[in-house]
């Protein structure tokens, strides 16, 4: 079987039993105590100058996304567009990170977003669920890979997780992985699924010994997506992540994040956690649709000192 | 195609200013002694400056309490505790609740008055004393009609004058824990606010008469130690409570021996912080910063001596390190401020001469990078490590930013190190498991324990010492005894 964990920690991926004692050996998680954390950080007053530098960084940092049964080519080429040129009436905001979309709809996209330095992101592996087989998974990445997928967003087997069969875990993860090729691998926990904070930590640390490009909290599909405590949490596991291996790994939170606000109090958690280090769209993202126009909103409020309203963003 | 690509950015993420405006409240020049509903000047015509600690700048000129100020404060005490007394628990709790829903109306103004006089960062006085301030007397106002079942007997009484000096660490949050439960119990008072930090308390004494309450409730007297030594003598006072220092709580005690007065002592601390191999690590760390640098460690439960199990000493301080790195040190005022002032010359000149002993006898002094203003009294978050219990630094309270960091190896050794002071105020548990937890606060002997949390405050929790730390409970169903005949 294939291991990639790299050596500082040795052979704790070699079988069932070691991934388990070393899942279950990482320091546990007081839920008040990170909550409290989180929430005090979300004090922070981001004014003037902090909050430009916050808004524009932020812009640059979503993955414009739709994930719908309902898009279509003209739904995912307009929101191309958008993440290209977020606002046409100021062309000094930054792009997006990338657009977000299903693996059906990644060439469209590839097309739309062609010759800027928008990245095409697909959600693949039986998203949402991951309820499928893994030849039915890999082949889904495999699609997205080859229609020109820069990045693949896949979601672990949470069943597997929660039935404590991590290596099942793991080698799903080890194979997308490889079937990414080049393409950067997202992985989605579902935290809203995972429940409490210890299963977060550890399945972050499974995640990253698996060889994840970045973790990532949620599909946007369940109820509790991405917040303040899990995210600081998971910035807590790529922070030590990179301490004891050396590999620096990335963090998106997605869902639930729509205003300005919100985006800034994590960028806080990210600058007081991690540090400059990922403060920057390599390393961190936000899964969002509705946040971008908020962000627009706030930018325009900031360069003209005056609220513009719905009706001067775009609706795509 | 045009459009600015997401470009590496190379300036890091730096908060601008965002101070709390001042232009809330107004500080009147000058301020008298409050005494019968009225605001009036010391007998003996004496004046004190208020300094702001961040800045130096005087904020006010307060009258000075004196001797005969002390007996005509406990005279319109005593006078109006007659009727006070007299009224149904009812009537007064409707008091009460008034004080603690304008102190809420007010409580902007009241944070940053007190960041101003006190020095500490205006998130603390905005999120912690002044919200603790409202829920004190809102606490308190419920009790005072419920004292027949409070477990005192059927009816019982109050004392009658209640003499009180606070410390200026939480010079709000300490009168409240001093006046609610007095005035809910049917004592009238007389509270000396110390001298670094008067103001708020007189701010309260014009919310005592925004609430319409009698006059001569309330007394407040500005002054400095002797004007508490005279409260604390007079013959007409029936209850003493202090909350400060232990010297000056065993001269009180010296004091009122062998009078009828009944007396509370709240006083200092040297409150160890054991950390587990098995605890949350990350929160673990949040509280140890909690623990010493809430109130630049100017607390007296704080968890200023870190007993950690030597199996995870070096990464457990590697991450304590790392997160004092990220403590931003200034403007009290800065909403992002999370250390401010040192109170007061005198107080900085203690800490800092404790933290030189300390290197003097061989601990390993740390601080993060970090910038002092050049205006007021700062000093910068300390920690020291290869601390033994034989340190000064590990018995003396230092009330200042400073952590004294000790390890252990097993749970007996962690409890006899902890125990091993004449202080017994705080400790705090660090753990996942809960078993452990309760076998080691069973042993530890400290007022307060708290497991896996930090100086974690509640109106409903009793707080008190053991041994050199006083005696007496303030707060919850147990700070009404110390207010009634029982």
């Amino acid at each position: 079987m294939p291991t990639t964990a790299p050596s500082p920690l040795g052979d704790v991926t070699a079988s069932d039993s070691t991934l388990r004692r070393f899942l279950h050996g990482l320091p546990g998680v007081d839920a008040v105590g990170l909550e409290a954390r989180a929430a005090s950080l979300g004090t922070r007053s981001i004014k003037t100058t902090a909050k430009a530098y916050a808004i524009d960084l932020a812009i640059s940092m979503v993955d414009l996304t739709t994930l719908e049964g309902a898009d279509t080519p003209g739904k995912v080429r307009a929101l191309g567009a958008k993440a290209v040129l977020p606002d046409p009436t100021d062309r000094t905001a930054p792009a997006t990170a990338a657009v977000c979309v299903y693996p059906d709809m990644v060439a469209t996209a590839k097309e739309a977003v062609a010759g800027s330095s928008v990245k095409v992101a697909s959600v693949a592996t039986a998203f949402p669920a991951g309820r499928a087989p893994l030849s039915v998974k890999l082949a889904d990445v495999k699609e997205a890979v080859a229609a020109g997928a820069d990045e693949i967003d896949m979601v672990i087997d949470r069943g597997a997780f929660l039935a404590g069969r991590y290596m099942k875990v793991y080698e799903e993860i080890v194979a997308v992985k490889e079937a990414c090729g080049s393409a950067r691998l997202k992985v989605i926990f579902e935290t809203g699924e995972l429940s409490t904070y210890d299963n977060i930590r550890r399945a972050s640390w499974l995640g990253m010994l698996a060889g994840a490009d970045f973790i990532k909290t949620s599909t946007g599909k369940v109820g509790v997506n991405a917040t303040p405590a899990n995210t600081l949490l998971m910035l807590e596991a790529v922070r030590d992540f990179r301490a004891q291996t050396g590999v620096q790994v990335g963090v998106k939170p997605a869902g639930g994040i729509r205003t300005s606000k919100d985006a800034i109090k994590f960028l806080v958690l990210v600058n007081e956690t991690v540090g400059a280090d990922w403060l920057d769209n390599h390393w961190f993202r936000f899964g969002a649709s509705s946040l971008l126009n908020d962000l627009l909103m706030q930018r325009q409020k900031l360069a003209t000192g005056r609220y513009s309203g719905p009706d001067y963003v775009t609706v795509d | 195609m045009t459009e600015k690509t997401t470009d590496k950015r190379s300036s890091a993420f730096e908060y601008a200013p965002a101070p709390e405006s001042r232009s809330i409240v107004d500080i009147a020049p000058s301020y008298g002694l409050f005494i019968d509903g009225e605001f009036t000047e010391a007998a003996e015509g004496r004046v004190f400056k208020s300094v702001s600690p961040s800045t130096e700048e005087v904020l006010s000129e307060v009258a000075q309490a004196g001797e005969a100020d002390v007996d005509r404060a406990v005279r319109a005490a005593r006078k109006a505790f007659e009727k006070w007394s007299a009224l149904p628990g009812s009537e007064r709790a409707k008091y009460l609740f008034r004080i603690a829903r304008i102190i809420q109306e007010r409580s902007r103004e009241l944070a940053v008055l007190e960041t101003l006089d006190n020095g500490k960062p205006i998130r603390e006085t905005r999120d912690a004393d002044l919200p603790l301030v409202a829920a004190h007397f809102f606490y308190y106002a419920g009790w005072a009609d419920k004292l027949e079942h409070a477990g005192f007997g059927a009816n019982p009484r109050p004392l009658g004058v209640a003499g009180q000096v606070i410390p200026w660490n939480f010079p709000l949050l300490m009168l409240a824990w001093k006046i609610a439960p007095a005035l809910a119990t049917g004592n009238t008072v007389v509270l000396k606010p110390a001298e670094t930090t008067p103001l708020s308390a007189l701010f309260f004494a014009d919310i005592c008469r925004q609430a319409g309450l009698p006059k001569g409730v309330v007394n407040i007297l500005p002054g400095y130690g002797d004007a508490g030594a005279a409260l604390v003598a007079h013959p007409d006072v029936d209850k003493v409570a202090f909350t400060g220092s232990t010297a000056v709580g065993k001269e009180i005690a010296r004091t009122v021996a062998g009078t009828r007065k009944k007396l509370t002592l709240e006083l200092g601390g040297k409150g160890a912080n054991i950390v587990f191999d098995d605890a949350p690590v990350d929160q673990a760390v949040e509280g140890i910063v909690n623990g010493i640098f809430f109130n630049q460690g100017q607390v007296c439960c704080a968890g200023s001596r870190l007993l950690v199990q030597e199996s995870i000493h070096e990464e457990l301080l590697d991450s304590l390190k790392r997160r004092l790195s990220t403590l931003r040190l200034g403007d009290p005022l800065d909403k992002n401020t999370d250390i401010g002032a040192i109170n007061s010359e005198e107080q900085l000149s203690r800490i800092t001469s404790l933290v030189e002993q300390g290197e003097a006898e061989g601990a390993e002094r740390w601080s993060p990078a970090c910038e002092l203003p050049s205006n007021g009294y700062w000093f910068a978050p300390t920690l020291f490590t290869n601390v033994t219990q034989a340190h000064t630094i590990a018995r003396d309270e230092i009330f200042g930013p400073v952590l004294s960091v000790l390890t252990f190896r097993t749970p007996d050794e962690a409890v006899a190190k902890a125990n091993n002071t004449p202080y017994g105020l705080s400790a705090g548990i660090w753990t996942e498991k809960g078993s452990r937890i309760l076998a080691v606060a069973s042993k530890l002997r400290a007022g307060v324990i708290w497991s896996n949390t930090f100086n974690k405050f509640d109106p409903t929790s009793p707080f008190g010492g053991y041994k050199e730390s006083g005696f007496g409970r303030e707060g919850g169903r147990h700070g009404l005894e110390a207010y009634l005949d029982v």
